[in-house]
């Protein structure tokens, strides 16, 4: 689905000044290699960095490297130029962890665990985590299945304040 | 050892009101008019806190607001854009992890009661309220009893006249009240809910703004009584009190070192000694006691209490805020260090936006308190005719009229048709109405913001229709 969807939905192009500041970034990791076998230094700190490598990742040995076509369309993907549909396009192929199409409550369940970090004594417990589950799912499924298709998704997030200035990555 | 302090040298410095001369001080070519400059320099510094303090509660009135009003999407603002993706540095990433848990579990906890709440049967409802109005009796029994006594050993020792034995037995009395009503506050700690938390830092509040309006209060009496006829002409009794200013300004120094001593002795001597009893004594009793949780609240009203000192004393002793200055520096440091050091994390995440609203409004409460009793000493009680810059006026405020009537009479005529009632009321008037205006706007933009809620709840559920 990923470069169809690319082609499609055609990734908007970085402003102008940002070329120089990409390929600089880019020779940081890897002066000779045409690909990344792990995640830009941006995404060092990134609870999502391994499901955003997956995601943008268009190589055939399924290693999640990234050429540097990828790293072009990830950084596009985050700019400011970014229109909010791709971007919640894109959130949503990110958050789904299990790849099947719609966030179910073992998505979010991961998603969450993400969010509040890493060890034991920083996740919810798991009344809290069905209660948050239960809200999340009472806010944004409208059509009463279970899980969040793309076209709930998107319109939960539309009406979201802090999605555009959260998702995204500044050189 | 405040005593030994602000009786000796410091009482004839420029700490104290009594410095101050009456004449105008040659600068250079022109002449400073001290007296007017003294009582336009309160007024400037009062006003000014009073506006950016308004504009702060204003600000945090408005975000309260916002904050409330989308109840809708909460969950999913915070869990879909949750995440800034522009963090970088690990600690920030930490950080960042922490501040999002305890948002989402402060979150789930306050629904949680509020389901509870709406599930109380009548039984439990009685049985709550009730005790709420019996704990509600004793305390206001205690503050009762509290300011009684305070009064009687002032009565007390005016009989006795003895000077000192009165400041400190009188402090310590409010110290002792104070402390001892807190205790008791801390206590009770079942009421745990926002609107609760509201109602039992409100008495708090009030227990301490309300000492230090008691021994105003007192001192006041004292200085207006008048016993015998000597006195009349002066208005005030001059025999024991020949710089009264300065004598309020003493104590407010006063209260504000003894504030300071009383941080720094329980941080030393209560907080470091519990965390040592706790680490390495394994009695179940201490175990009980457990380690000390940080109050943001408790502190939080100690500084206002500190703050409100430093306003109604800086009229009479101008140098107070610059004392207060390094003492509230030095407070800071030695909070951080208790803090760090002897504290465990509280065992429930407390959310901070809406406490923010809540002590700027106690702050402006404990301001506007504070207009009072310099209103009274300024406008009411004859300045002492021994010291200070108002030595020649009736009262302080006098010096404005006097100079008032030295610019030309245009301004003159203007200036008193300001003050006049003719122009008053029309102001008066005219304000009333623009506030009705506003309450009215606010009240259809209200039902508007409900309209369009019901609308998107339409909304969303009109694709189930189909």
């Amino acid at each position: 689905m990923g470069d169809e969807a690319v082609a499609d939905w055609g990734i908007c192009p970085l402003p102008e000044q940002q070329p120089q500041a990409v390929c600089a970034r880019w020779s940081q990791h890897s002066p000779a290699q045409p690909c990344l076998s792990h995640s830009p230094v941006c995404l060092q700190a990134n609870p999502f960095q391994h499901r955003i490598c997956r995601v943008f990742s268009t190589s055939d040995t399924r290693d999640d490297s990234m050429s540097f076509e990828d790293f072009l369309d990830m950084l596009s993907v985050f700019s400011d130029s970014a229109t909010s549909d791709i971007k919640s396009h894109y959130a949503f192929r990110i958050f789904d962890f299990d790849e099947d199409g719609t966030l179910g409550r073992k998505d979010l369940e991961q998603l969450v665990n993400c969010l509040t970090g890493q060890g034991e004594e920083s996740r919810l417990s798991s009344e809290e985590m069905e209660q948050l589950i239960q809200n999340i799912l009472e806010e944004s499924d409208i059509d009463k299945d279970g899980t969040i298709n793309l076209s709930e998704f998107q319109h939960v997030v539309s009406r979201s304040p802090d999605f555009a200035s959260s998702f995204k990555i500044v050189l | 050892i405040s005593t030994s302090f602000s009786q000796g040298f410091l009482e004839v410095t420029s700490l104290f009101y009594g410095y101050y001369l009456v004449d105008a001080v040659l600068i250079s070519i022109t002449k400073y008019n001290l007296p007017l400059a003294y009582l336009l320099a309160t007024f400037a510094y009062l006003a000014l806190n009073f506006l950016w303090l308004l504009k702060r509660s204003v600000e945090g009135f408005k975000q309260n607001l916002v904050h409330d009003a989308d109840p809708f999407q909460s969950y999913c603002n915070k869990v879909f854009a949750g995440w800034d993706f522009c963090i970088t540095d690990p600690n920030a990433a930490r950080l960042k992890h922490r501040s999002l848990l305890y948002e989402l579990q402060t979150d789930l906890q306050e629904e949680r009661l509020r389901q509870k709440i709406a599930e109380r049967t009548m039984e439990e409802k009685l049985r709550i309220y009730s005790l709420r109005v019996f704990i509600n009796i004793i305390v206001i029994a205690i503050l009762s009893g509290c300011f009684y006594s305070i009064y009687r050993v002032t009565v007390f020792s005016q009989e006795d006249s003895s000077v000192s034995i009165r400041n400190d037995t009188r402090r310590d009395l409010v110290k002792a009240g104070d402390y001892s009503k807190r205790n008791y506050c801390e206590r009770v700690k079942y009421l745990n809910i926002a609107p609760f938390m509201f109602c039992l830092s409100s008495r708090c509040v009030f227990l301490r703004l309300a000492s230090i309006g008691v021994l105003l209060f007192s001192l006041w009496s004292q200085i207006s009584d008048c016993r015998n006829d000597k006195c009349e002409p002066c208005g005030y009794n001059y025999e024991l009190y020949p710089c009264w200013e300065s004598d309020v300004g003493r104590e407010m120094y006063k209260l504000m070192i003894f504030d300071f001593i009383v941080i720094l002795a329980v941080a030393l001597f209560v907080d470091f000694p519990r965390k040592l009893l706790v680490t390495h004594c394994s009695w179940k009793l201490v175990q009980w006691f457990g380690h000390k949780e940080f109050e943001i609240s408790n502190n939080v009203l100690e500084i206002i209490y500190g703050q409100t000192i430093c306003w109604i004393g800086t009229f009479f002793s101008p140098l107070l805020p610059a004392i207060a200055t390094i003492k509230y520096f030095i407070v800071f440091y030695v909070k951080k260090i208790v803090l760090i050091h002897t504290c465990k994390p509280a065992a429930r995440p407390v959310r901070a936006s809406g406490s923010n609203f809540f002590f700027l409004v106690v702050l402006l409460i404990g301001l506007l308190l504070a207009f009072v009793p310099l209103g009274v000493s300024i406008a009411h009680i004859p300045s002492s005719k021994a010291c200070g810059p108002f030595r020649s006026f009736n009262t302080s405020w006098e010096v404005i009229p006097d100079t008032i009537l030295q610019f030309p009479t245009a301004l003159q005529h203007i200036l008193f048709g300001l003050t006049s009632e003719a122009f008053a009321v029309p102001l008066f008037v005219i304000l009333c109405i623009i506030m009705f205006y506003v309450i009215a706007l606010d009240r259809a933009h209200k039902r508007v913001v409900e309209q369009l809620r019901e609308q998107l709840v339409l909304v969303r559920s009109g694709p189930a229709l189909y």
